[in-house]
């Protein structure tokens, strides 16, 4: 049942950082919608401010011109907000507080809904998300963030998300550090999470491969502006903007073989 | 608890710690197998030290040896009492400044600020001979404790700010934490090491003021410290008479505690911070 209002909807958002001679426009006169249950990729190199505009979608950070809607209405409560749209960040070492085991931390995410599940039931959703991201609970039980690897870190990050089930996901860079056979698990099981819950997803990427794998719609963007858009096939295939030909000019060459003779069905979900 | 162990083993903190509560120990043990009183004139003004009285009498023939006990007990008391005050108040401002940033963060490092140019010591005599009655060891140890917070405050500031834009605080912030958790479970504990060590200083200056302030003759009028005792003999002219048992044994006793603190205090430094070891 796709709702009728955008779930994210940008008229000429802008951020700039700083002021005076040192103001730097991260985001400049942005504007774009985004459909309930739509998955939509931000794709861009460094510094182009995919990151910026993924913390306004969040609330962490308010634009400083134009407006920018969830289903309708301005952010006010970031913590309504959180409720609904919850994040992947991008550094899965900083994001976790190494006082704490990583299950306590799974277990404190739930603290953002309304009401808590039971104990029991926060048990079982931790331990069924773990094992979604191929992870047997007793590998981490009592172990504390440091004692992971990267990749593993990261996985801890989507099982939260896995065990949490926001309506909106954000994920900025959610797969950077696994191996490609965990990646397409996840990939698989957020489109299985997606079917389930008619989620609605944001990936931010540098990896124009991935995100025409999964993606509705790319947006490509350059110095804080959506220089391109449209559904993956339009955009990797006749692509319109110099900067969208050199991001696929610079996809490794076996990937490139690929992304020439998949004018065959791509479907999401189909991942392996 | 295994950073414990990794203290144990650095000679410089066994020391400290050894020599502190060695401090400890005299002033809590020792009246169980000594007789301590100071209220009873034991023989005539400035005794030499003899057996019955190890470190001879003061100006009015009270035994020495009870003063300097007592004295001890009162001066680490208003250090852990100064350094208490002190600690909390500048670790949660610094704490709440720091997260909360703008105009919060603006009024806290102002207030702050204003601490740190008013030398603590011209406060701490203007308010001791304001208060002419009641000045007793607690106010005092109050009045250390409210004028030497601001550093501590302005370094947990700056701390807390860096800690504010990483990662986990945003996720800690999308879990549903409001700012109270956020500061005491996601900031505090990254910020306990120095926080501890700010406190071992604050208890170090914290004795060090109480004596300076007694002996110019502003110390509390309820007991008898370490600093009382300088003061006493300063006023009798221990010093010209070269009635050494007078001030010697009470500026030992303050020099070793205090330099038992801060050894603790540098060598923690190295264990915490693995950059410094060497």
């Amino acid at each position: 049942m796709p709702n009728e209002k955008p779930v994210f909807s940008a008229a000429g958002v802008s951020r700039v950082f700083g002021h005076g001679k040192k103001a730097v426009t991260a985001l400049d006169n942005v504007s774009f919608h985004i459909a309930d249950q739509e998955i939509v990729s931000l794709v861009g190199g460094s510094g182009c401010g995919k990151s910026v505009l993924a913390k306004i979608m969040l609330g962490l950070i308010t634009p400083t011109a134009g407006q920018f809607l969830y289903r309708g209405n301005p952010i006010g409560d970031a913590r309504e907000h959180w409720r609904e749209v919850q994040p992947v960040f991008q550094d899965p070492f900083s994001c976790f507080n190494q006082f704490f085991s990583i299950r306590s931390q799974l277990k404190a995410s739930f603290g953002i809904l309304n009401t808590r599940p039971s104990r029991r039931e926060m048990e079982e959703r931790v331990d069924h998300a773990l094992r979604a991201v191929n992870i047997e609970p007793p590998e981490i039980e009592g172990k504390y963030p440091f004692e992971l690897s990267g990749g593993q870190m990261q996985r801890m990050l989507l099982a939260r998300i896995f065990a949490l089930r926001p309506r909106v996901l954000i994920a900025d860079e959610p797969t950077s550090m696994v191996d490609a056979c965990v990646r397409a698990n996840i990939l698989d099981y957020l489109m299985k999470l997606k079917e389930e819950l008619g989620m609605t997803i944001v990936f931010i990427t540098h990896d124009i491969g991935l995100a025409y794998y999964v993606s509705d719609r790319i947006f490509i963007m350059h110095h804080g502006r959506i220089v391109e858009h449209g559904p993956p096939d339009r955009v990797t295939m006749h692509p319109e903007n110099e900067h969208t030909v050199k991001l696929l000019d610079d996809i490794p060459s076996i990937h490139k073989d690929w992304l020439s003779r998949t004018n065959v069905s791509r479907k999401p979900g189909a991942v392996h | 608890m295994k950073i414990f162990l990794n203290l144990l083993k650095t000679p410089a903190f066994c020391i400290g710690f050894g020599l502190f509560v060695a401090t400890i120990l005299v002033a809590a043990l020792f009246p169980l197998f000594y007789e301590v009183d100071i209220s009873t004139r034991v023989g005539l003004p400035y005794m030499h030290p003899s057996r019955d009285h190890w470190l001879g009498t003061d100006h009015l023939g009270l035994d020495m040896v009870s003063l300097l006990v007592h004295g001890l007990r009162a001066s680490l008391y208003v250090g852990f009492l100064a350094g208490i005050i002190a600690t909390v108040t500048g670790t949660l401002l610094g704490m709440y400044a720091g997260f909360k940033g703008g105009l919060i963060d603006d009024i806290i490092t102002m207030i702050t600020n204003l601490f740190i140019v008013i030398p603590p010591f011209v406060v701490l005599v203007l308010i001791s001979s304001s208060l002419k009655e009641g000045r007793s060891l607690a106010l005092i140890g109050l009045i250390i404790g409210c004028t030497s917070w601001s550093w501590t405050a302005r370094a947990v500031r700056a701390q807390a700010s860096s800690l504010k834009s990483r990662d986990h605080i945003a996720l800690a912030r999308v879990n549903g934490y409001r700012t109270f958790g956020i500061v005491v479970l996601h900031i505090l504990p990254y910020l306990l090491s120095y926080v501890f060590m700010v406190f071992i200083l604050q208890t170090a200056t914290g004795i060090l003021s109480e004596a300076s302030i007694s002996m110019i003759g502003l110390g509390p009028y309820d007991t008898i410290s370490l600093g009382t005792i300088l003061n006493q003999a300063m006023r009798n002219e221990a010093l010209g008479d070269g009635v050494w048992w007078a001030f010697m044994p009470a500026t030992i006793l303050i020099t070793v505690t205090v330099f038992a603190l801060y050894v603790i205090n540098t060598s923690m430094e190295g264990v915490f911070n693995p950059r410094l070891r060497k």
